[in-house]
């Protein structure tokens, strides 16, 4: 009997499989299906802290602008007893999925002020959320900051958000880093009980007809997974969080990199929305196979197993990886029929 | 008692008869809206009535239709009702004749308004209710906005026991829409005095199949006129019974009413007989006549009919010599009006016949007062007092104008006042985008409910919907206040614009030693030095204190724009004193809670930061002791505009209307047109640049601008000899039109600085794609610049109409406008397409408008934004009802073809005494611009050779050449019209086949009167009366037209395709029989910035909500495919342009379920409909035979 089991953020899951933050979690019956195609647990989409703001602010503009203006029309839009506008339908969300899978569910914030993190924080440990990820997703475009502002940012939302809540706390982190493994350490001293790598970001694309910048955000594929294994593989072992991959996991054999690489978790969202809930099926049943083939025992004996820690050349991780890449390249090209 | 509520008189009343009815059936109107709307409001939140149950509240195609429904609902047994005023009460009329020849009780809300007469007027007196006094109705009337909600109670027992239906009313506006601390009626007072055996003996008189009776028979000579009789008995009892109704109430909250309510000296030898608010006034002013001890009273007539003559003569002190009889109605050709009337009837009869108490019968004179709300104050009453102590009073008078045509006016002296010293009275000025009303209701709740202090509020609006003025007045002290005029000796002035001191005596009401709150973007060290002078000498002989802050700055950094509303509030009440400053601000902050909580935190915290930040800002300023400006007050119009326009017109804009004497206006309500353009209103903080190097001169910019701000022309480079410096011009892309400049202006001081043209406007630079060929820019850097220029750019030569290709966007641009400057919201979805028909045939146009927004943006004065070209020709337009609208029209037409027809049978008539000019102009070809132009040529000289013959044909020829030129016909309204409450005429209109173009402005909902839905709005869509989202499709009304098989039908949207638009307003005027042009029109109802209005109408087309097709059925005579569709299938989801808009999006927030349903369906629906469009384009060959004229 191969064992999949995993621990996450203190929490015991029957495998690696999560459902990263993304749209299909908005639904709760997909949460359920979710559940019944294997997840081993469920990250919700995100509480936006920026969304409720423009929102509330929209809202009141909207309905305000014009009224008391004009003698036939003191306003333009029926009074409505609630918007629920806020965190409420997200935690009304984080209830009800509690209430109808068994597996954990994990809130996901994106904040913007101090007191947004760590209030919305408090919010969805109170709704029941099992853990907290924390989205963290900000763009340093002012050039008098430096990246140690950058990462103090960081730091201390982490230290704040763990001094106000109980459940675990992982942060969600993008790729782009001076130095992300003394940024891993430095959020391991603030409390984080995991880390989640990497975060993918709409990014701004040009519309050349109307010369209008178009954000766009492409589902991942598995060749973005790579970086991911890098980091995951260098960082595990040197911090304490718990490491889980996100970004470019579709396949079984994604999943077996990841934890490899030293992941607990691996993390989908892109796979599911192109292939169906569904695919959480296949993938379990791939592990399985892969795993019985090459007669592993179980997922936690792997862990790790191809870290920086862990392979036989830890150069491979580092600057002179180049090198080895291209001559690599060079080598198959060699080997190709026809090639010079 | 009930806690004590600050409420309004529709509220009020609303209250009421929302917990006494069952069924509601409504439709929007002015002033009475709101009270359907609370209903409606009160039925969506599931609170229940009297017993129990939550009324069934049903909005109607119009009043005639409500008060159908509320026929039907009587006689199935219902607690029915209905709220209506002015034009609304008067297509209920027929209905109310049944009820109350039925002997149906129920009861009628009123908010009392004018009528239309030479003029609409939305504003209050009691031409409604008067006309309706012959219905059999019981008419009660409230005074106060306490009344409003226990005279809805009376009314409501009385009718209950006596079947006489009741009309119960109060005046439009002042008492409708003033704000006032009144005790609120507990349901226990409600159940007491409408007894529940009353309420089953009028269900029991209900139609029921199970006991069948038959009612609305016809009657022939032989019973009518008895069975006109037999409801004697129960109008005699009606009074007692009102009385007794009124002593119950009495008893139970001690308030006491009688039927009519005498208050003066018991020895009085002159009293003033009145109703309505006004009996406020008089009954202050009495007060104080009395106590300097005069002998005067007033007779306040609460139930009006039916008129106890025993009643009235007992209230009288039997002293009484002379009655003065205030009416606030006009009925031209009477004896008097009507309240007159009945009282000197009363008088007559009881001192024919004896009975009454009175040494001897008074002499009895009227007098009319307060019409189309104007102001009534103790001044007025204190000179009709006086008049009755004349040997020889004016039997019939006027009060509060000055009459100079019949001498009808009593003069009066404005300085007189009767004011508690001992309440504070406060003015606001503001702009409607800053809040300040909204903050001024929270500030009287707050000092009503917070303090022991009597308060009222009452707000005074702009006719214009951009860049609108508001005047809030504040009075609370520690006395009940009676004083339902405007506040014109005030202890506390505050102007949250500083703008408004260049064109506004704000201070002209300040009392000596008044406090002045100034929005100032200059500080105290500053502030002075940009006074007007007029401000500084109000201030420095007034010995003023001068506060002040600079509220923008505040407001802008804590996120709120420019809405200064709370900090501005707080400064009042840290100024006011009237609680202690934390108490004060405790109270603003719960209100803000109250108000903006259910918006989200976010909203509340940023308000909360303003309050905060507020004090540290306010600075009294030490006031010099001389005046030290130079400049002044700019003029309302400048030197140069017509007479009619500085002697009359001006006088409106700088707000001194009300001085204006009768002979200064026009007796039937004609008005030049024209005139918009003398209004330099200035409002935007930003306008339009142009970039002359980058621009393409594609047109669409101007094509868009809803003001007419931004024009184009393409004219001779010598032409700018003489032009201002900085005044620009590029060579002009029309290689036809030869070596010519192009130039695009924009008039600073019209724009309402919307941004439309910046954002449709398509040339970007290549080097810094933020700039395009024209940017907003701040207005003051440059204005004057731009105004000069745009003085000259009129002058410029206008392009020849007859070299231009009018299917081109290009080539619309350069057409004169003869719409421009118009009140319309800033950034109107409508007004663009006003401005094109006005550009394509404006000047033969006649035009009917429906009432609605553009009835009041196109005709409420001052000004006009219809106006002429340079030959003096230019659009005729009128407005008749709301209602009638295609019929109006349609009168037109028929009128103009008669013409027409008569005029050639004239010509043929008189033969070859004409010479060539008769045969060509029976021939003429109208079809061209060119084609119009000779023809015009052709009946000048007609003109010329009728003149030198004097035969009877010949001058009745003269009187109807005008004729002989082609004319367009354009019937325009909005969807509450065109959709609803005239769909009977306009389908009637269609099928008749006369030529007449039919444009529906359809913004999807009744944008005039705050956005109540129509059969227009769309489903999932929030409306007022659809606040769960409308359940049901939006009616295809070009497809119910497309079913004759003879109408020219098209649907437009000007940001979908502008070629298409123009291109089917060509064709419907080419097409030879009716023509109905659907032009969706982005709106401020719904909800998003309306910069953004030309995207927004895109996304429609593009996900299908707004297909774009042209239906020609003449093209089936030619082979051709009748129905052309103009868009692509439905390629962008429902939801993506949905769900840009607040009318969607506040459903996906209130209830997230419903609009996911509502939006699938609505998603279906539009497939569904391209599907049907798409099959009948197909099929769409020629029509059987008999089908296009």
């Amino acid at each position: 009997m191969i064992d999949l089991s995993t621990s996450y953020l203190g929490l015991s899951l029957p495998s690696p499989l999560v459902a990263s933050a993304g749209p299909l979690c908005e639904a709760l019956d997909n949460i359920r299906r979710m559940e019944d195609a294997g997840a081993a647990a469920v990250v919700l989409h995100s509480l936006f802290e920026e969304q409720i703001t423009v929102e509330s602010g929209h809202l009141d503009w909207y309905l305000s602008h014009g009224t008391e203006s004009f003698p036939e029309a003191m306003t333009y839009f029926p009074d409505v007893a609630s918007y629920r506008i806020g965190p409420d339908a997200y935690l009304e969300h984080i209830r009800r999925a509690k209430a109808a899978v068994r597996i954990p569910v994990i809130g996901s914030l994106n904040g913007v002020s101090r007191g947004g993190w760590t209030e919305y924080a408090r919010k969805i440990e109170e709704a029941g959320a099992d853990a907290l990820e924390l989205n963290v997703y900000y763009i340093p475009t002012d050039p008098d900051m430096t990246a140690d502002e950058v990462e103090r940012r960081h730091v201390d939302l982490v230290q704040d958000v763990k001094a106000s809540v109980g459940i675990p706390v992982a942060v969600k982190l993008g790729h782009m880093w001076s130095a992300p493994a003394n940024l891993a350490r430095r959020l391991d001293r603030a409390g984080a009980d995991g880390l989640v790598l990497f975060n993918r970001f709409y990014l701004p694309d040009f519309d050349l007809e109307t010369l209008e910048v178009v954000p766009q955000l492409t589902l991942s594929s598995s060749h973005e997974l790579l970086v991911r294994l890098h980091w995951v593989a260098i960082l595990h072992g040197h911090v304490r969080p718990d490491l889980a991959v996100t970004g470019g996991v579709h396949t079984a054999r994604d999943v077996l990199k990841a934890m490899m690489a030293g992941a607990r978790v691996a993390m989908m969202t892109s796979a599911l929305l192109q292939q169906g809930i569904g695919h959480l099926t296949a993938v379990r049943e791939g592990l399985v196979d892969w795993m019985t083939a090459h007669e592993y025992e179980s997922i936690r004996q792997m862990q790790g197993s191809m870290s920086y820690r862990s392979v036989r050349e830890p150069a491979a991780f580092e600057r002179s990886n180049y090198m080895k890449v291209l001559s690599s390249y060079a080598l198959r090209a060699a080997r190709r029929p026809g090639a010079p | 008692m009930p806690a004590r509520v600050t409420i309004d008189g529709n509220e009020a009343a609303a209250r009421v008869a929302y917990r006494l009815s069952d069924v509601i059936a409504i439709y929007p109107i002015t002033p009475s809206s709101t009270m359907g709307e609370w209903a409606d409001q009160w039925a969506a939140q599931g609170r229940p009535n009297q017993w129990g149950t939550v009324p069934t509240v049903v909005e109607m195609q119009s009043e005639g239709g409500a008060a159908g429904a509320l026929h039907g609902a009587l006689q199935s047994g219902a607690l029915a009702t209905s709220f209506t005023a002015s034009q609304g009460l008067l297509l209920m009329i027929p209905n109310m004749y049944k009820i109350a020849g039925e002997l149906t009780a129920t009861v009628l809300h009123v908010a009392a308004r004018s009528l239309a007469t030479q003029a609409l007027s939305i504003f209050g007196d009691h031409g409604d209710v008067m006309a309706a006094r012959a219905t059999g109705f019981a008419m009660l009337a409230s005074g106060s906005v306490q009344e409003a909600m226990d005279f809805a109670l009376i009314a409501q027992a009385a009718t209950l026991e006596a079947r006489v239906p009741f009309l119960h009313f109060f005046d439009g506006f002042r008492t409708s829409h003033e704000v006032a601390k009144i005790e609120p009626l507990a349901d226990e007072d409600l159940r007491a005095l409408v007894p529940d055996d009353l309420v089953r003996a009028h269900r029991a008189r209900a139609l029921s199949p199970e006991h069948p009776v038959i009612r609305g028979t016809a009657q022939n000579p032989d019973v009518y006129f008895q069975a006109r009789e037999t409801v004697n008995p129960y109008y005699r009892a009606c009074p007692a019974i009102v009385e007794s109704a009124m002593d119950r109430l009495a008893a139970r909250v001690g308030r006491r009413y009688r039927l009519f309510d005498y208050a003066g000296a018991p020895d009085a030898t002159r009293v003033i007989v009145i109703m309505g608010s006004g009996g406020e006034t008089v009954e202050e002013t009495v007060r104080h006549a009395v106590a300097r001890g005069e002998r005067v009273g007033v007779l306040r007539v609460r139930l009006y009919r039916p008129f106890s003559v025993e009643h009235f003569l007992a209230a009288l002190p039997a002293t009484v010599r002379t009655l003065a009889v205030l009416d606030r109605t006009k009925e031209p050709g009477s004896v008097g009006e009507p309240l007159y009337l009945d009282v000197a009837a009363a008088i007559g009869e009881a001192t024919a016949l004896g009975g009454a108490a009175l040494e001897r019968a008074p002499r009895v004179i009227g007098g009319r007062y307060g019409l189309g709300s104007k102001e009534f104050t103790p001044a007025m009453v204190r000179a009709v007092l006086d008049e009755t102590a004349k040997e020889r009073p004016r039997a019939h008078f006027t009060i509060g104008i000055h009459d100079d045509v019949t001498h009808t006016s009593l003069a009066f002296d404005p300085a007189f006042s009767i004011e508690d010293p001992a309440t504070v009275r406060a003015i606001f000025y503001g702009l409607g985008a800053d809040g300040t009303v909204g903050a001024n209701k929270n500030s009287i709740k707050i000092i009503g409910e917070e303090t022991d202090n009597h308060a009222q509020g009452y707000f005074v609006y702009d006719s214009k919907k951009s860049g609108s003025l508001t005047v809030s007045h504040l009075r609370f002290g520690p006395r009940p206040i009676r004083a339902p005029y405007l506040i014109s000796r005030a202890t506390f002035v505050a102007c949250h614009q500083f703008s408004f001191l260049d064109r506004l005596d704000v201070l002209r009401e300040a009392e000596p030693g008044a406090v002045f709150l100034l929005n100032s973007p200059y500080g105290p060290e500053k502030v002075w030095d940009h006074l007007p002078r007029t401000a500084q000498r109000q201030i420095v002989d007034k010995k003023l204190r001068l506060f002040v802050i600079d509220g923008d700055r505040v407001a802008r950094d804590a996120g709120m724009g420019g809405r200064v509303n709370t900090v501005m509030q707080t400064c009042f009440f840290a100024i006011s004193g009237v609680l202690p400053r934390d108490e004060a601000i405790a109270a603003i902050k719960r209100a803000i809670e109250k108000t903006y909580g259910r918006r989200g935190e976010p909203v509340v915290r940023r308000n909360w930061e303003a309050v905060d930040a507020t004090l540290a800002h306010l600075v009294e300023v030490p006031v010099p002791s001389r005046v030290t400006a130079t400049a002044d007050l700019r003029p309302a119009v400048p030197a140069d505009a017509p007479e009619f326009v500085r002697r009359v017109t001006a006088r409106m804009i700088a707000g001194e209307g009300d001085a204006l004497p009768v002979s200064a206006l026009p007796a039937d309500g004609t008005y030049p047109s024209g005139t918009t353009r003398w209004e330099k209103r200035g409002i935007a903080a930003e306008i339009p640049v142009w970039d002359e190097a980058l621009c393409i001169q594609c047109g669409k910019c101007v094509l868009v601008c809803p003001h007419a701000v931004i024009r184009a022309k393409v004219y001779p480079p010598a032409a700018l000899a003489g032009a201002p410096e900085g005044f620009k011009s590029a060579p002009a892309r029309w290689r036809e039109l030869g070596d010519a400049r192009f130039t695009l202006q924009v008039s600073p001081e019209d724009c309402t600085g919307c941004s439309l043209c910046v954002e449709v406007c398509p040339a970007k630079s290549k080097s810094l794609a933020r700039h395009k060929a024209i940017d907003m820019t701040p207005r003051p850097a440059g204005h004057e610049g731009e105004a000069e220029g745009w003085r000259f750019f009129l002058e410029l030569p206008e392009t020849d109409r007859t070299l231009l290709n009018a299917g081109l966007v290009k080539d619309v641009q350069l057409l004169e406008p003869l719409f421009e400057f118009s009140g319309a919201c800033a950034g109107c979805g409508e007004t663009p397409y006003l401005k094109l028909l006005s550009q394509l045939f404006g000047d033969r146009a006649v035009i009917a408008n429906a009432t609605g927004c553009s009835s009041i943006y196109g005709g409420n004065q001052p000004t006009t934004p219809w106006t002429v070209n340079r030959d003096g020709r230019g659009p005729a337009w009128a407005n008749s009802l709301f209602e009638d609208n295609a019929e109006f029209g349609f009168g037109m037409r028929v009128a103009i073809d008669k013409q027409a027809e008569y005029a050639r049978e004239l010509l043929r008539r008189l033969g070859p005494a004409l010479g060539e000019v008769g045969p060509a102009l029976l021939e003429a070809d109208q079809s061209t611009e060119a084609g119009i132009a000779a023809q015009r040529e052709r009946v000048g000289h007609l003109r010329a050779l009728l003149r030198s013959h004097d035969s009877p044909e010949a001058r009745e020829l003269l009187s109807v050449a005008d004729a002989l030129v082609a004319r367009s016909v354009w019937i325009v309204g909005g969807d509450g019209w065109a959709y609803d409450i005239g769909f009977g005429g306009l389908d009637h209109v269609l099928a008749a086949g006369r030529k007449v173009n039919v444009l529906v402005l359809d913004t999807e909902v009744y944008s005039n009167t705050g956005g109540q839905a129509s059969k227009a709005t769309p489903r999932a869509a929030v409306a007022k009366f659809a606040a769960g989202g409308k359940a049901t499709a939006k009616k295809d009304l070009a497809l119910m037209a497309m079913t004759y098989g003879t109408v020219y039908v098209a649907r437009v949207a000007m940001g979908g395709s502008d070629t298409q638009t123009i291109r089917a307003f060509r064709e419907a005027e080419a097409f030879p029989g009716p023509a109905l042009i659907i032009a969706y029109s982005h709106c401020i109802a719904h909800g998003y910035d309306l910069r953004h209005g030309m995207d927004q109408q895109k996304a429609a087309v593009l996900s299908g909500h707004w297909p774009l097709f042209r239906y020609n059925p003449a093209l089936a005579r030619e082979g051709r495919p009748t129905l052309e569709l103009d868009s692509k299938p439905p390629s962008l989801p429902l939801k993506a342009y949905a769900y840009n808009e607040t009318r969607y999006t506040m459903l996906a927030h209130s209830d997230p379920e419903t609009a996911r349903r509502r939006l699938a369906e609505a998603q279906e629906d539009v497939l569904a409909r391209w599907r049907l469009y798409e099959q009948w384009a197909a099929a769409s060959g020629p029509p059987p035979a008999g089908g296009a004229p």
